[in-house]
């Protein structure tokens, strides 16, 4: 684990395009706010984790950026080109994949037809061709889960841990640039969380930008370069993971201030409290 | 004991009664559909116990085309259920549609626009305009679904109050008579069937396809590598296939055209009578040939093609489907259109039976409808339901009308029997699923 100290500081992002450049975006669902002009980016090989408490507007945000939810005003640009995404059919045009918390599977179908959802494999005349998406399947669930086997059956009955392969799996399969995590490990018992974690590290190393939200503060500390707080549909602000603590941004997602600007009352409250 | 889900192909389970459950897995039998065959043939014994007259061949004639407008919609109902709606219409646009086509060959065409009587395209008009009406019943009552978001509950009880009513409308109240002779084979009767040579020839056809489909998957698999069925299994499943198939072209064959008839026939085409009566094998009906095709294209559809996956997918989960970036809407107005062209094909089998247009045809058809496909599994959280499932509920369900009102039971008893049929296998179905989890 050497390695992450001597990877290159995010800093030197600054000369090159950001993989996705999020400018002011704004959603209101009838009087509530949900997200209030925040700006935020990512770069190629780059985790950017997402925290804040429930409500604080990190799914919504990032729904606008998988085409699931149409940002009010605001502009996305994907590789500094101005980016249109009214729904997730755009987002996948642009490379941006996104791994639900709630997993989005069908339950009732098995997994190669979950891993095409949408986008099956036809034959010439086009025919779902579902041979060729089991073979598919067999080879990208080998590499996340070699000991799964059961591709006819239907996901439902799967456990928790190879549903989340296979939500994985979509993601993957599609070589996406973008990959936005909402709480990939919530629902996994250790071990799988560890080969979640593997992952996130390999497909950073292949150079894809990966948007982690998370409830878990150490999951975040563990794989992020830098961490954005939200706070009542506002950005607190992005840090760099290596220039703060945890307990800093414990302190922003929960005062909604930057460490410098909380007060020293605030701060005992705040240990009162953990 | 039974989780042996992943079990290399060849691997026996030595367990008491492990023979049956290696048999089921092996050819990968539905269990469910299977069951219902075996309910099928016992329905069928107990009645030819009752009385053995009702295993006369005419009778299976004449129970298939019965249940084949039933089955015909019912097909389209599975699609419908499996994405969370419901049609209460079809019915009422069954009806509506095959008062148009009486209307239309009855009095438009020779009338309004003088088009000559008996004339040979006229089935094929009156067809073609049908089917249009069908599907524009279908969009209007989609797009209210899809793209408003009324509940299909709601937008199709108005569908079935306002065709009704159009029926009334379209005819002034009155039975109208009578259809174009050709358009009429299409229900069925010794002429309307695809007789001797030609419905052993269907199912020669039938059974090389079955076969070829089967050669053809398990080719495939093994090109990918992928486990495959022991030999033995994909050899049983292929006899059992072809021996049903041609059992059933024996059986239509078996029934023969009654003497009048075939005696008219005779002397037409100046055939002597003199070594004995001349025997026409009725063959297969054009409506149960209606229902092999519309079941072949239905689970072609709903199986092999994007649309059946989407329909599928939406109903297992609609938001997945939706994030999937399927265009759901428009699937569910698809599903929509094709069931009212199936009401279209439905119509024109029960206006061809009666010769005609009356004000009550078709009532009622949306609850045999709805249980014919709940009885083959189809189930109302979405997602769950197979087009042969459904073919199979209709013929459980038409089986025991058709039976027990030839043993002499009259309707509100027969409905009575339907409705403890109905709960039972939905509560076995219900009970199954428990347990399952």
């Amino acid at each position: 684990m050497t390695q992450a100290a001597v990877s290159p500081p995010p800093a030197i992002a600054a000369t090159r395009t950001a993989l996705v450049d999020m400018r002011n975006i704004n959603v209101a669902f009838g009087g509530v706010h949900a997200v209030r002009n925040v700006s935020i980016d990512l770069y190629p090989g780059e985790v950017v984790g997402l925290v804040g408490g429930n409500g604080a507007g990190k799914s919504t945000l990032t729904k606008v950026l998988s085409g699931a939810q149409v940002a009010d005003s605001g502009e996305i640009l994907v590789d500094g080109q101005k980016a249109t995404i009214t729904n997730p059919r755009d987002a996948k045009v642009y490379g941006i994949e996104c791994i639900y918390q709630t997993l989005a599977l069908a339950d009732n179908l098995d997994a190669p037809a979950n891993l095409f959802l949408g986008r099956e494999l036809t034959t010439r005349i086009g025919n779902l061709d579902d041979d060729r998406m089991e073979d598919a399947a067999r080879k990208v669930m080998g590499r996340l889960n070699p000991n799964f086997q059961r591709f006819t059956t239907p996901v439902k009955s799967l456990s928790g841990g190879q549903r989340q392969a296979v939500a994985i799996a979509r993601a993957v399969y599609f070589n996406a640039k973008i990959l936005i995590m909402d709480e990939p490990t919530a629902a996994l018992g250790p071990a799988e969380t560890a080969q979640v974690r593997n992952l996130v590290r390999q497909l950073k190393a292949d150079g894809i930008g990966i948007f982690l939200i998370s409830h878990d503060i150490h999951d975040v500390y563990d794989l992020a370069d830098r961490v954005s707080v939200m706070y009542h549909g506002q950005i607190v602000d992005t840090v760099n993971k290596h220039e703060v603590s945890t307990d800093d941004i414990l302190g922003m997602i929960i005062l909604g201030k930057k460490p410098g600007e909380v007060t020293q009352k605030e701060m005992e409250a705040l240990e009162l409290r953990g | 004991m039974t989780t042996v889900a992943g079990t290399a192909p060849g691997e026996s389970a030595p367990s008491v009664g492990g023979r049956i459950g290696a048999l089921i897995r092996s050819t990968e039998v539905d269990l469910r559909q299977f069951g219902m065959v075996v309910a099928l043939v016992v329905i069928w014994i107990g009645l030819g116990i009752a009385n053995p007259r009702i295993l006369d061949p005419v009778n299976f004639i004449t129970f298939s085309v019965q249940a084949s407008g039933i089955a015909v919609l019912a097909t389209g109902m599975v699609l419908v259920i499996v994405s969370r709606n419901i049609d209460l219409s079809v019915g009422a646009v069954v009806g509506f549609i095959g008062m148009f086509y009486a209307e239309f060959m009855a009095h438009y065409l020779p009338e309004t626009i003088g088009f000559p009587l008996n004339h040979p395209l006229v089935w094929v008009i009156a067809l073609a305009v049908g089917v249009l009406i069908g599907i524009a019943i279908g969009a209007y009552q989609g797009f209210l679904i899809a793209y408003v978001g009324i509940p299909s509950f709601v937008v199709t009880l108005s569908g079935l109050f306002l065709f009704r009513g159009l029926i009334w409308q379209l005819s002034g109240g009155t039975t109208v008579a009578p259809n174009d002779p050709t358009f009429n084979l299409i229900g069925g009767g010794p002429q309307g069937s695809l007789g001797g040579i030609w419905a052993w020839a269907l199912g020669v056809v039938l059974s090389i396809a079955a076969v070829a489909l089967l050669l053809n998957a398990r080719r495939t698999r093994r090109k990918y590598g992928f486990p495959l069925r022991p030999v033995w299994a994909e050899a049983l499943i292929a006899v059992v296939s072809v021996v049903v198939i041609l059992a059933g072209v024996y059986v239509a064959n078996s029934y023969h055209w009654p003497p009048g008839l075939a005696t008219q026939y005779a002397q037409a085409h100046g055939i002597s009578e003199a070594n004995g009566p001349l025997q026409i094998e009725s063959g297969i009906p054009i409506p149960l040939l209606i229902v092999i095709g519309v079941t072949i294209f239905m689970t072609f559809i709903s199986t092999r093609r994007r649309f059946g996956r989407d329909i599928y997918a939406y109903g297992g989960n609609p938001v997945a489907a939706e994030l999937a970036g399927i265009n759901t809407r428009w699937t569910i107005l698809k599903t929509f259109v094709l069931m009212g062209i199936l009401c279209a094909i439905s119509a024109a089998i029960a206006s061809a039976r009666l010769n005609g247009g009356t004000l009550d045809l078709g009532t009622g058809y949306e609850l045999y409808v709805i249980a014919a496909a709940v009885i083959g599994g189809t189930t109302f959280e979405g997602g769950i339901g197979s087009i042969p499932g459904a073919i199979l509920g209709a013929l459980v369900m038409q089986s025991i009308q058709y039976g027990l009102s030839f043993l002499g039971f009259n309707s509100p008893q027969i409905n009575m029997v339907l409705a403890v049929v109905l709960i039972v296998v939905v509560g076995l179905d219900a009970w199954n699923r428990r347990r399952a989890r």
